[in-house]
C-alpha cells in the first residue's frame, strides 16, 4: 500500500522509482538531512542517525499508503541498530570511562529507532525490532506479511542499516546509509500499489535476485537493507516478476509480485 | 487477533540458580536466590578492573569452562557459551531434533530474544585493540557481537533450516517471540518453533543502568516500601512450541503494545502494560477472572512497579501476582522466557511463587501479591514482560484441561 526509501541519490519513492526501473542512472549523491518530521526539535537532537533515517522512510510509507500511523503496528528490521551508539559506549568503557550518558544508554537499544517512531507517532500498537543479519530485510518482511494476514490489518515494515565506525567498520563492512520501508495489508484492503506472494518453495540454491546497475548491485551486497532493494525494483516495474531474497540461514523466500 | 492454542511441548532455564527444571525448582521452593554481591573484577569481564558498582549480581557459574564444539567454535563468547549451556539441560535438544525429524527442518523456526548478545566480547576487543586502533584479527563480528549469532548457533545445534532471527526488544525480547510463532504457525509457514531467550552480563548494560540510577545496592526487592531499583543477571531459556501435538501446557494467547510515553520510563497509569494485558486475554478468548496467576515485570524500580500496580488494576481484580526477580535478578532481554517458565511451571506444578526478598509490601501495589510461596492449581497464567522504548508483552499459558478449542 505504500513505500518509503531513503539511500545515497535515492531520498525518495517518486525518484527511486526511476531509477529502480531503469529509466534513469543510478547517481550517487548525499542526501539532505533526513526529513522527517516525526520527531519534534528536542527528540530529533537526542535520536540516533538509525532512527533519523528509519522514520524517514516509514513516514514516506505512511504518506504513501494515506494510512493514519497510531493504527499501524509496524516492524522494523536492522543488523546493525545503532552503530555509532555501540562504538562509543565500547570506547568509552575501553578507557575506563564507566559513564555512560542515560541517553547514550537506551539510544544503545536495538529497538531505539521503533521506540522513537511509537512515541513519536503516539501510537500503542504493537511495534517490534529484529535482527538476522544479511537476511533481516527477508526476516522483517515474512513477519510483517505474518502479522498484516494475522491482524487482518495494514502492517508498517521498515528495515534501515549504517555503517559502524572504525574500527567495527573493519568487522562489519557496511556500504552506506539505507532504510526502506513498505506497508503491507491483507489483499482486499486499498489501495494496493502491487500484491506480493511470498513462498517457501525455491530450490536451496536458487540464486538472489541481483540489480542490473553495478553500483545499486555493489551497494545490495555491502548494505542489508538494501539487500532487499530487488523487491523495490520489482515493485517500479510493470508486469509480473518474481524475487529471491536470501535469509539470515542461507534459506531463499521466493516472493512474487504482481503490480496493480 | 485470536489464535489456536499452540503446544509447549518442553522448556527448560538457566540463570543464577543453577542449570535446568530441577535447580529453578529447588530454588524457587527453598526460597533460595542466587544474587551476589557485584565486585569489580568478575567473572565476566576479567581481564579488567571495571567500575565499581555497589550492586548486586545473579551470575551464571561456570561460563569459563564451557567449550563450544570445534565447529561452532567462532561464536564463543559468554552470551553464546550460556546459549549453548541453557539448550543442553533438560534434554532440550534431543527433544527439538526429534521435532526437526518430525516435521522436516524448514518447518521448524527459531526465534530467539537477545539484548546484550556478545557485547561484552566487544567490549573485550575495544580493550585487546592494536597501537592503531585496529581489533583483534580474532573477533568475528557476525557470530558474536550480531543479535543474530545466538539464534544461528542455536538453529546449528538443533538442525533447523525454518525463518531464524532475533528479536530484539529490550527487556520484552523473549515475550514476543511466543507472539511471533503463533504467527508463523497460524499462516502455516511452520509446525514446530524453537523460542528462547539469551542474555548475558556486561558492563554496557551495568554501567547504562547505573547511569540511569536505577541499580539497587541490596538485592532487589519487587513491590517493597523501601525497594531501590533492578539487580541484573543473566540467563537463557527456551521452549519447544508445536501448532498440533499434546502436551501439559499451551501458549492460548499474547498481547503487544507500546507505551509511546518514554524512551526509559514506563507510563506512569501503565497503559500499555494495560494493552498488553488486555490483548493477551482477547486472543486467547479468555476473560480476566480465568486467570489464576500473573508472574508480574515487578523490576523494583520506583516507577514500574507503581505503574504496573495501576495496569493490572485496570485489567485484573484481585488475581495471585507476585515478581521471581528476587531469586535470578532482572534478565534483560531473556526475561521474558525465563519468567513464562516459571509461570509454566506454577501451572505444571501447582506451585505459586511469591516474591522473594520483599517482606513489607507497599500500598501502591497490585492488589494479591503473594510474598509466601503458595501450593495450588490454576488453570491458566499469564506473564508480563515490559521493556525500553515502551515495548510490552503479556503471555497467556492454559493446561489442557482448559484449553477453550479443541486442538484437531
Amino acid at each position: 500500500m505504500g513505500i518509503g526509501i531513503y539511500g545515497p541519490g535515492l531520498a525518495d519513492w517518486s525518484g527511486a522509482r526511476r531509477v529502480l526501473s531503469g529509466t534513469a542512472p543510478y547517481v550517487r549523491a548525499d542526501n539532505a538531512a533526513p526529513a522527517s518530521s516525526l520527531l519534534p526539535a528536542a527528540e530529533r537532537r537526542r535520536a540516533t542517525p538509525s532512527t533519523r533515517i528509519a522514520l524517514t522512510a516509514a513516514q514516506q510509507a505512511l504518506t504513501h499508503a494515506r494510512l493514519d500511523a497510531t493504527d499501524v503496528p509496524a516492524v522494523f528490521g536492522s543488523s546493525s541498530g545503532n552503530p555509532d551508539i555501540i562504538h562509543d559506549i565500547c570506547a568509552m568503557l575501553a578507557a575506563g570511562d564507566y559513564q555512560i550518558s542515560p541517553t547514550k544508554f537506551h539510544n544503545s537499544v536495538h529497538n531505539a529507532a521503533s521506540g522513537y517512531y511509537s512515541i513519536a507517532v503516539a501510537s500503542h500498537r504493537a511495534v517490534t525490532s529484529l535482527c538476522a543479519l544479511d537476511g533481516t530485510a527477508p526476516a522483517a518482511l515474512l513477519e510483517t506479511a505474518v502479522q498484516a494476514i494475522a491482524a487482518q490489518t495494514p502492517v508498517l515494515m521498515v528495515c534501515y542499516d549504517l555503517p559502524y565506525p572504525f574500527p567495527l567498520s573493519e568487522a562489519r563492512p557496511t556500504i552506506d546509509a539505507w532504510a526502506l520501508a513498505l506497508v503491507l495489508a491483507p489483499a482486499a484492503l486499498e489501495p494496493a500499489v502491487a500484491h506480493l506472494t511470498l513462498i517457501d518453495g525455491a530450490e536451496p540454491q536458487a540464486a538472489d535476485t541481483a540489480l542490473t546497475d553495478i553500483a545499486l548491485e555493489s551497494i545490495r551486497l555491502g548494505n542489508p537493507t538494501a539487500r532487499m532493494l530487488p523487491l523495490f525494483a520489482a515493485l517500479a516495474q510493470p508486469g509480473l516478476s518474481e524475487v529471491v531474497l536470501r535469509q539470515g540461514n542461507g534459506r531463499p523466500l521466493q516472493v512474487m509480485v504482481a503490480p496493480c | 487477533m485470536r489464535f489456536d492454542p499452540v503446544a509447549i511441548s518442553a522448556h527448560t532455564a538457566t540463570t543464577a540458580v543453577g542449570r535446568g527444571h530441577s535447580a529453578l525448582l529447588d530454588a524457587l521452593r527453598t526460597r533460595c536466590g542466587g544474587l551476589k554481591r557485584y565486585q569489580a573484577c568478575r567473572d565476566f569481564a576479567s581481564d579488567i578492573n571495571g567500575p565499581a558498582l555497589d550492586t548486586w549480581i545473579g551470575e551464571v557459574e561456570g561460563l569459563r569452562s564451557i567449550t563450544l564444539p570445534q565447529q561452532w567454535s567462532r561464536y564463543d563468547c559468554r552470551n553464546n557459551r550460556l546459549a549453548w549451556l541453557g539448550l543442553h539441560q533438560d534434554e532440550f535438544v534431543a527433544k527439538a531434533r526429534a521435532a526437526v525429524a518430525r516435521y522436516g527442518a524448514a518447518r521448524v523456526a527459531v526465534i530467539i530474544g537477545t539484548s546484550t548478545s556478545g557485547i561484552a566480547h566487544a567490549e573485550g576487543a575495544y580493550r585487546a585493540r592494536d597501537s592503531e586502533g585496529r581489533l583483534p584479527e580474532s573477533f568475528s563480528y557476525s557470530t558474536t557481537l550480531n543479535n543474530f549469532s545466538a539464534p544461528a548457533l542455536v538453529a546449528h545445534a538443533i538442525g533447523a533450516t525454518g525463518p531464524t532471527f532475533a528479536i530484539s526488544t529490550a527487556c520484552s525480547s523473549s515475550a514476543k517471540v511466543f507472539a511471533a510463532a503463533a504467527r508463523l504457525m497460524q499462516a502455516d509457514w511452520i509446525d514446530a518453533a524453537i523460542v528462547g531467550g539469551v542474555d548475558s552480563l556486561c558492563l554496557t548494560t551495568l554501567c547504562g543502568f547505573s547511569a540511569l540510577e536505577l541499580l539497587s545496592p541490596l538485592p532487589c526487592r519487587p513491590f517493597d516500601r523501601a525497594r531501590s531499583g533492578i539487580s541484573i543477571g543473566e540467563g537463557a531459556g527456551f521452549a519447544l512450541l508445536e501448532a498440533r501435538a499434546q502436551a501439559p501446557a499451551y501458549l492460548l494467547g499474547a498481547g503487544e503494545s507500546s507505551d509511546a510515553h518514554h524512551m526509559s520510563t514506563p507510563h506512569p497509569d501503565g497503559l500499555g502494560a494495560r494493552l498488553a494485558m488486555s490483548g493477551a486475554l482477547e486472543s486467547a478468548g479468555l476473560t480476566a477472572d480465568a486467570v489464576g496467576y500473573v508472574n508480574l515485570h515487578g523490576t523494583a524500580t520506583r516507577s514500574n512497579d507503581p505503574a504496573e500496580r495501576r495496569a493490572v488494576a485496570g485489567v485484573f481484580g484481585s488475581t495471585a501476582s507476585s515478581s521471581t526477580k528476587g531469586w535470578f535478578d532482572h534478565l534483560l532481554g531473556a526475561a521474558g522466557i525465563v519468567e513464562s517458565i516459571v509461570a509454566l511451571l506454577a501451572l505444571e506444578r501447582g506451585m505459586l511463587p511469591g516474591t522473594l526478598n520483599t517482606t513489607d509490601l507497599d500500598p501502591d501495589c497490585p492488589n494479591n501479591v503473594l510474598l509466601d510461596n503458595e501450593a495450588r492449581d490454576v488453570d491458566v497464567v499469564l506473564s508480563n514482560s515490559f521493556g525500553f522504548g515502551g515495548s510490552n508483552c503479556s503471555v497467556v499459558f492454559g493446561r489442557e484441561n482448559r484449553r477453550p478449542r479443541t486442538l484437531s
